[in-house]
Parts: structure tokens; sequence; C-alpha cells
């Protein structure tokens, strides 16, 4: 059934898409009130400042090699490289789970450093923005799922509607990665 | 779900037939009674489903207002025959004189704030009317996802239940007012709600955030992408450029209010200090240190102020719209109508604290709050004067929903006219905190915004349940709200500028306010029957549902606009067969001798339009 009609002469983006981008514009306003509380907060002094642990910098590659990984694994769906297509974005995959658990290792690292959740608000800031990060992180890792039942189970086909829900989870996945970079660069400016 | 078909504009100019009806399965959507009536994505049954909760929410809130007027009315009564519904709440002594537990007192202020705000005037109205009208006005057969516009009402739905539930503790709902300040919310045995009742309220909370953002960013999208050919921006209803915006806040606000969330529960939970420092329970100090409660503030009010204008924005839509039919003239400036929305969404970002005049910030900072927020002003006046000047000269119809529109323009200037006394740093300073302020944004937000829902729910109504509401006592109600609600609210002002303060328990003990005892015993008199008479709008309502007036005309007010090209009960998608076209602005009533003329009617050789550029 034609549920309803789009005219593509307004934006030509399909409407999911376009979901998307409103949804990630809140997702943005999140990060942006935690970091500006976060700035806010610093400047009222009482600040406790630490070295953030190595293991954030492991973390950062892994991220960026998955978006790389994804997006290549999009370019082989669209050139109908199925071999390729499955197996970047099981990597991918893999890849987003290590973030998970290096994530996971920074935070014990910092608590080896002893610098616990209630150290101080520095630290409080550091451990609940990271997790809330981690949070859409999981959310990406269920869409990749999901897109990977798809890409395991149904017949090889390169479609426009298949292309578009890619490009959903694609996109998605883009936006973790940068949100994750501009948290890393934010927390060592700061 | 169902798919989404892409269509050019050619494809489109032939009749715009995308075969709806052509389907031999059956619309799924509607097949069996629960995803017709309870699980639905039909945008009709869903907006149906938040007024009607909306509906609920008010009866409660309102209930629990007259329960703190009476003890603000009467602090002398005994109010044990109250017993049988608050049950412990009511402390009865041993001369058999019952009143009102002291934070349950708070309990209840708090709770009707927190509901009339969220549930009743973001929901109930913005919910109800933008899923009623986007897809109608701009010809859409639904929104662009309708699982999600489910999922919208269903995550409300959850978030009352779980409100709901919080009434009933042992230790009773939060308490500690709708804007929940640490550390009343943040230091769980601060007091009796701050517990489990402020667990409850939190949780509850995060998924009406859930809820809005799910349906805005529906709403966006649908507005944006979904339009019908011929519809642009500038022939958009003025409904509709009220929601988009009204989403737009939303979208870009709600989240900041989740943070907000996030870090309450982390102090409330984890042992962290983000809101917390130096405070004293029972003369001991708590560990947390380092923390700021003006944080929340911030985070707060930076929400808190565009979601007044997203409560007010769809008001300011829907009364427009009727004051135009109604008035069989063109809504006057349309462009500067929809400017000004634009005008007004751009500031409410940046006056967040002038709520915040009396926390303790930079006085020089605070100037810049005051210019922001006196520049308001100006798109409000605005949009009064053009709402006049569409009234001025009219062939008014007195209806229900007109007579509901005009109220609100009345309401509006005389809150507004207060929140530029507010506005004022240096005339906030003895007025934060009084009820002068209770008055301004019950006037200007609470009743005002109330009147557009009501204005709409007449207006509309045949569009929802294909009859009509009772007139007569569509007037009453009207005349006795208007009426008794300036009896309520405008004593309040004086009140408020002899310093009475808010969220007073009881004022007895205070020689200098005792002046006011006969003004708060006519202010709880007039609400109860202001009460009275919505329950008269609550009977009016379900009963004109199954016994109205039928609605007999396709376009029962000689309207413009497409909701009134579908058939009375139309069904899912809408419009059987094909999606009607749009040729011109919505406003044109009077032109060329012709008392209307509908979008659909094609402009004649060299007719102007008034609408598109
Ligand atoms: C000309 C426009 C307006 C101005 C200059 C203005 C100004 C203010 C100021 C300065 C306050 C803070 C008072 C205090 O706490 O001491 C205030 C409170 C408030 N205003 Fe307005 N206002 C305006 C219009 C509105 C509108 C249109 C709404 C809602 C639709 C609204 C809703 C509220 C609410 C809810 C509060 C009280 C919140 C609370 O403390 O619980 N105001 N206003
Ligand atoms: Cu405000």
């Amino acid at each position: 059934m034609n549920l309803s009609i789009q005219n593509k002469e307004y934006t030509g983006v399909h409407p999911h898409k376009f979901l998307l981008w409103c949804a990630m514009a809140g997702m943005v306003m999140m990060f942006a009130a935690l970091t500006s509380a976060y700035i806010v907060r610093k400047s009222a002094g009482n600040w406790l400042e630490f070295q953030l642990p190595s293991i954030f910098w492991m973390n950062t590659a892994v991220i960026v090699l998955s978006s790389l990984t994804l997006h290549a694994s999009y370019k082989s769906y669209c050139n109908g490289k199925e071999q390729l297509y499955k197996g970047l974005m099981l990597i991918t995959f893999v890849l987003g789970l290590a973030f998970l658990v290096l994530q996971y290792q920074g935070w014990l690292a910092m608590n080896a450093m002893d610098i616990w959740l209630n150290t101080n608000p520095s630290a409080s800031f550091i451990f609940v923005i990271t997790g809330i990060h981690a949070a859409h992180l999981i959310g990406g890792v269920t869409a990749l799922t999901i897109a990977m039942v798809y890409a395991f189970k149904l017949t090889f086909k390169v479609t426009e509607r298949r292309k578009n829900r890619f490009e959903l989870v694609l996109i998605y996945w883009h936006f973790v990665d940068i949100l994750w970079l501009y948290l890393l660069i934010f927390f060592i400016l700061q | 779900m169902a798919n989404i078909d892409i269509v050019t504009q050619e494809e489109l100019a032939h009749g715009h037939d995308d075969h709806h009806d052509d389907d031999h399965h059956g619309d799924k959507f509607q097949s069996g009674f629960f995803s017709r009536y309870v699980f639905s994505m039909d945008h009709k049954t869903i907006a149906k489903q938040f007024l009607i909760t909306g509906i609920i929410w008010a009866i409660i809130g309102a209930a629990m207002s007259i329960v703190f007027r009476l003890q603000l009315g009467f602090p002398e009564e005994s109010i044990a025959w109250l017993k049988p519904i608050l049950g412990k709440w009511i402390v009865v002594d041993d001369a058999g004189i019952g009143s009102l537990d002291q934070d349950f007192y708070y309990a209840l202020v708090t709770m009707h704030g927190t509901i009339l705000v969220f549930f009743v005037l973001t929901a109930g109205l913005s919910g109800t009317f933008s899923n009623l009208l986007i897809p109608l006005h701009i010809g859409a057969r639904d929104m662009a996802s309708p699982m999600l516009n489910m999922f919208s009402y269903w995550f409300f739905f959850l978030a009352g239940t779980i409100m709901f539930a919080s009434l009933f503790l042992s230790t009773g709902p939060f308490a500690g007012g709708w804007t929940a300040y640490p550390p009343l919310s943040a230091v769980q045995s601060s007091m009796s709600g701050s517990g489990a009742g402020m667990t409850l309220w939190t949780v509850s909370l995060v998924l009406f955030v859930v809820s809005v953002l799910l349906g805005g960013m529906n709403y966006i999208t649908t507005v944006i992408n979904m339009r019908t050919k011929g519809m642009t921006m500038w022939r958009l209803p003025l409904p509709i450029w009220a929601f988009l915006v009204t989403a737009i806040l939303g979208l870009l606000s709600f989240p900041v209010l989740a943070s907000a969330f996030f870090l309450m529960i982390f102090d409330r939970s984890f042992g962290t200090s983000f809101y917390l420092s130096e405070i004293f329970i029972n003369n001991a100090p708590l560990e947390n240190v380092g923390g700021s409660p003006i944080l929340y503030q911030h985070l707060f009010w930076f929400l808190g102020h565009p979601e007044v204008y997203i409560i007010i924005l769809p008001a300011f839509g829907i009364v427009s719209e009727v004051l135009s039919v109604h008035s069989r003239k063109p809504i006057f400036g349309y462009k500067a109508m929809v400017m000004s929305i634009l005008a007004i969404a751009v500031l409410a970002f940046i006056v967040w604290a002038h709520h915040m005049f009396m926390s303790g910030i930079n006085p020089f900072i605070a100037n810049i709050f005051v210019l922001f927020t006196l520049i308001i002003a100006v798109p409000s006046a605005v949009k009064v004067f053009n709402w006049i000047a569409t009234l001025y000269g009219g062939n008014i119809r007195f209806n229900s929903a007109n007579l509901f529109a005009i109220g609100f323009v009345s309401l509006f200037i005389s809150g507004g006219l207060t929140g530029i006394f507010l506005g004022n740093s240096a005339i906030d300073i003895p007025l934060h905190d009084t009820y002068f302020v209770v008055a301004h944004f019950h006037i200007v937000m609470g009743v005002a915004a109330f009147f557009g829902m009501f204005a709409g729910i007449y207006h509309w109504f045949p569009r929802m349940y294909g009859r009509f509401m009772n007139e007569t006592l569509g007037r009453l109600h009207f005349w006795g709200t208007m009426i008794g609600a300036y009896a309520i609210f405008w004593p309040m002002h004086y009140m408020g500028m002899a310093g009475v303060p808010r969220r007073y328990y009881n004022f007895t003990a205070f020689e200098s306010f005792n002046q006011f005892a006969a003004m708060n015993q006519f202010i709880t008199i007039a609400a109860i029957v202001v009460f009275a008479l919505q329950i008269v709008f609550v009977i009016n309502f379900f009963y004109s549902i199954f016994n109205g007036r039928k609605q007999k005309k396709m376009n029962p007010y000689g309207a413009n606009t497409l909701e009134w090209t579908a058939p009375v009960n139309a069904g899912h998608g809408n419009w059987p067969g094909a999606i009607p076209h749009v040729h011109r602005w919505a406003y044109d009533y009077g032109k060329d001798g012709q008392e209307f003329i509908p979008q659909t009617v094609p402009l004649k050789p060299g007719e102007k339009d008034m609408g598109a550029h």
C-alpha cells in the first residue's frame, strides 16, 4: 500500500533519512548541553585535573577504523561485491564491540588512577558523558546487527530500498564516530 | 511498515493518484479492533488518543488545584470530608477538624504544575492538533513515519502511567515544585517526596521527553517533505507553521532537559555532586561537595523557556486559523505572522536566565537577558495587532470556537503585559516568586493555551467525530470560563505586588497578609465555579461524540483548507482516490466578491496568489 507520497521537489531526501537527521540534531543538543555544563562547572573552581588514560587513544583509532570499514562495505554493496560487503560489515561489527570493551577498560584505567565516579565533578563528567556516548554506540551496534541479519539472510541484490536502509545505518555510525572525536578533542582542550 | 514512494513533480501532475485504494488486501492499519483503536497508526486516531488522555489529565490536575485552593482560601475549615479520597493526607485532629498534610500540599502543587505543563498543554495540545491537522492540512496520507507516531503516543501513555503510580506511594509523589530544583530533587532524604516520588517523576519525564522527540521529528519531516503538489511553504495554513516551529523548539530543547535529568540521576543514586555542595540535612553535612545548583537552573530553563512557547505556539496557530475562518476575512499580515513565530522561536533560546534574576547571576549578564526578553514583546505585539486587524470589520460569527479564539487574544494581552514587568530585572527582584508570577504565567500560558485548545476542539470537533458540539453549552462554557479565569488570576497580581510569596501552605501567621484572607476565599470560590464549568465542557464533549448534531456538509464553515475536502468519515489515508492539489494560499476569504475560495480552486488567469512567492 502506498501510504504517503513524498514530493521529491521539496527536498529530495528520503523521509526516513530526514527523520534521522532530526534525531541527530536532538542528540547534538544533548551533548552540547553536557559539554557546556562541563565548562560552566569548571569555571566555578574546585576542579581536579588529571590525564586521560591512554586507552582512550586506542578507542579512537578503533572507532575511526570502524567508520572506514563500514563506508567501504557500503561502497562494495553499491558495486555489487557481495563477499567484500558482508566481510567488511562483520569487521565493523567486531570493531564496534571492541570500542565498547575498550571504553570499559578506559573506565577501569581511571579507577586504577584512583579516580572514581564521585571523586570530583571533573571525573564525574567524563564518566557520565562517555557513558552516554557508549549508550549511543550500543544503539548503532543494534542497528548494525539488524543490517547484518538482512545482509546474511536475504539473497544479495542491489536495490534502492536496501541501499537507502544501509545509508541510514551508515550515517548514524559516522555520527557517533564524529561525536566521539568531538568529545575527545573537547576533553583534551579543556 | 508501509513503504514510501518518492514521486517526481511530473508524475504528480497527472491527477496525483497514488492508487491508495487499489490495495485489495485491505488496509492493514484498520483491520482488527486493536490496530484500529488501540495501537493505531492513523494520525487521526492518534490525535484523539492524545486529546482524550490530555482531558483525563486535565481533570486530575485541576482537581488537585481545587484541593490546595481549599487550603489557601479556607485554612481554618475542616476538610475531613475529603478523607475518603485522600486518606492519610488529610490529618484529622482530636476535635475532628481535618486539615491537609503540609508535605502533601507541596506534592499537589508540584503535580498540578507538572501535569498541566507537560501532559496537558504539551502532549494534549500540540500532540492532538499536530497529529490531526498536519497531514490533513498539507495534503498527506499520514505522517512520514506512522509507526514512530504511534510510539510517540505510547511513550506519553507510559510516562503518564508512571506519574499516576507515583501518586499512590506511601511517601507521596515528588513535592519540590514542577521545576524540580536541587537540592530538594537531588537529595533523596531532603523531604518525603524526594525519594521514590522523585525517582518515578524523573523516569516519567525522561519517557515523556522521548515521546516529544519522536513526535517532533515526525512533524518536522512530514511538513518539510510530504506536502501535496502546489503546497509551498508560503501557502501553508498558519497552524502548520506553528506546529513546525513548535516541533523544532522541542527537538532542540528537550534533549537538554534529558541531560539535566541524567546528571540529576547520578547525583541522586551514584554519589556524584553535579548539583550539590555543602548541604546540611538534620544538622549533618552531606558528603557531596563541589556541585552547583545553579547549573541545574541553567539547564532546566534552557528547556523551560522554550517549553512555554512550545505550549503557546500551537495555540497561536489554531487561533489564527479560527479567527480568519469565522471572521470571513483573510488573516491580516500572513507573512508577518510567520516571521513573528520564527522571531519568537529564535529569541526563546536566549532569554532563559530571566527566570534566574534572583539566583545570583552576574548583574551585567542579567542586563543582556533583560534586553532579549523585552525584545520578545515586539513579535508578540505584531501578532496581537494582526489578530485584532483580522477581526476588524469582519463578518464575525460568535460561535464557541471563535469566542474562545477572541478570548485568547484578550488573555494573551493581559498576560504578556505582566511579562514585560517581570522581564525587567529591577522589577523582578521584588516580584519574583510571588503571586504576581503565578498570575502572569497562568493568564498568558495556562488559561490562554487552554483557550487556544478549546477553540481548536470546538472548531475541529466535526473533523474528528463527524458531529458538532452543543453550542449553547459551549457559549456558557466560554463566558463562565472567561469571567471566572480573570476572577481567579487578576486579584493575584495585587497579592504579588504586596509581596505574598507563592508556594506557601498558609498565610495566617503573617500579619501583613491577613488583609488578603477574603480575597483568597473569593479566588477559591471562583476556582470551584470554573472547575464546574470545565465539567460541563467534558460532558458536552463526550455526549456530542455520540449524540451531537450530525455534520451534513463536507465543509460546514465554508473554510479554504484541505481538511474539509476529505469525506466526513475519512478512513486511513484521508482521501479516497486522488490527493487534492493546491493552487492558492489558505486565506482567500471575501476575495473578488466570493465568500471563500478553497485552496484547491485554480487561480484565474491574471489572478494574484496572495501566498506563494
Ligand atoms: C512578553 C512576553 C513575556 C515576557 C517578557 C515574560 C517574562 C517572564 C519573566 C521575567 C518571568 C520570571 C518571573 C520570575 O520568576 O520572577 C516569567 C515567568 C514565567 N513566564 Fe513569562 N514572559 C512572557 C510571556 C510568556 C508566555 C507567552 C508564556 C507562556 C506561554 C510565559 C510563561 C511563563 C511561565 C510559565 C513563568 C513561570 C515559571 C515558574 O517560575 O514556575 N511567559 N515570564
Ligand atoms: Cu521565560
